[in-house]
């Protein structure tokens, strides 16, 4: 029977009613205890989609997927599009900041956009990194292979953009898609577009 | 020094996020009721191991302190493995 039927205050539950309440109870505590135990075991995903390649935007989504497995997550970054260029081992090193359409550079856009800009604003960023004691992208990706961060490389990025398997970092996963992304961004409890 | 440590890590002129990194590294090496004693220059150390001992279940943060030692300031931290 319901468990939910409206009784009038003056009703009294049978011995069968009492018995088949409490066995209820009981079988919904095990299911509680059940759930509890499959929440407990199931570890802490978090899924970062990469997407840009300048030097600046490398940092977020490596630093936050080293600082995770640092917490106890699981962490794939699915590196997309540019963001394919932070796990390329000799493009990584060349990272580039654009001086053009980035109010907080010194310099105005019409001289930001001079030849040579980019090259001078980028060595002037990297040389605030080295001298705030701030990581490479380099070191903060071996950091997080060494932590067993999925690094993942998109493979219709990569064969859009020309690359081959063999140019990225060992340790790198390739032939993923978005439908792997997605399958891991459903099963994770952060989910992040860098 | 008020609190026994077992293992020292040196993450002096290494900024965020690193401390965290190698904080967690050297406290999975020990044993239940070891203290790890972090070393570090980054002054959002204070507030990162804190973050992490926090949320990490074996984790207890015992003390942080904060100290100039040869004109720079140098925190440390004491991180307990409770399990």
């Amino acid at each position: 029977m319901s468990t939910d039927t409206p009784r009038g205050s003056d009703a009294e539950l049978s011995t069968e009613e009492t018995a088949e309440l409490l066995k209820r109870i009981e079988e919904l505590e095990t299911e509680v205890a059940d759930l509890r135990t499959e929440v407990d075991e199931d570890s802490n995903k978090m899924v970062i989609i990469a997407t840009k390649g300048t030097l600046d935007m490398a940092y977020p989504p490596l630093i936050l997927a080293s600082t995770a497995a640092a917490f106890g997550y699981d962490v794939t970054v699915f590196h997309t599009f540019w963001g394919l260029e932070i796990l390329h081992e000799e493009n990584s090193k060349d990272l580039k900041l654009s001086s053009v359409g980035n109010p907080n550079m010194p310099v105005p856009n019409v001289i930001a956009a001079l030849p040579g800009m980019d090259r001078m604003t980028t060595r002037m960023m990297r040389g605030k990194i080295a001298g705030n004691d701030v990581a490479s992208v380099e070191e903060l990706i071996e950091t997080s292979l060494d932590q067993g961060v999925d690094l993942q490389a998109c493979q219709m990025t990569i064969d859009l953009l020309g690359y081959d398997e063999d140019d990225f970092y060992d340790g790198v996963t390739t032939g993923v898609g978005a439908a792997s992304a997605f399958q891991e961004m459903e099963d994770a409890d952060i989910q992040l577009l860098v | 020094m008020s609190t026994d440590t077992t293992e020292t890590v040196d993450v002096k002129g290494q900024n965020c996020p690193m401390p965290v990194i190698k904080t967690k590294g050297a406290f999975d090496d020990l044993v239940a009721g070891e203290t790890l004693e972090v070393v570090a220059t980054d002054s959002g150390s204070m507030s990162d191991i804190k973050g992490w001992a926090e949320s990490t279940d074996d984790a207890e943060l015992l003390d942080q302190k904060e100290a100039t030692e040869n004109g720079e300031a140098v925190y440390r931290h004491y991180v307990q493995k409770t399990e």
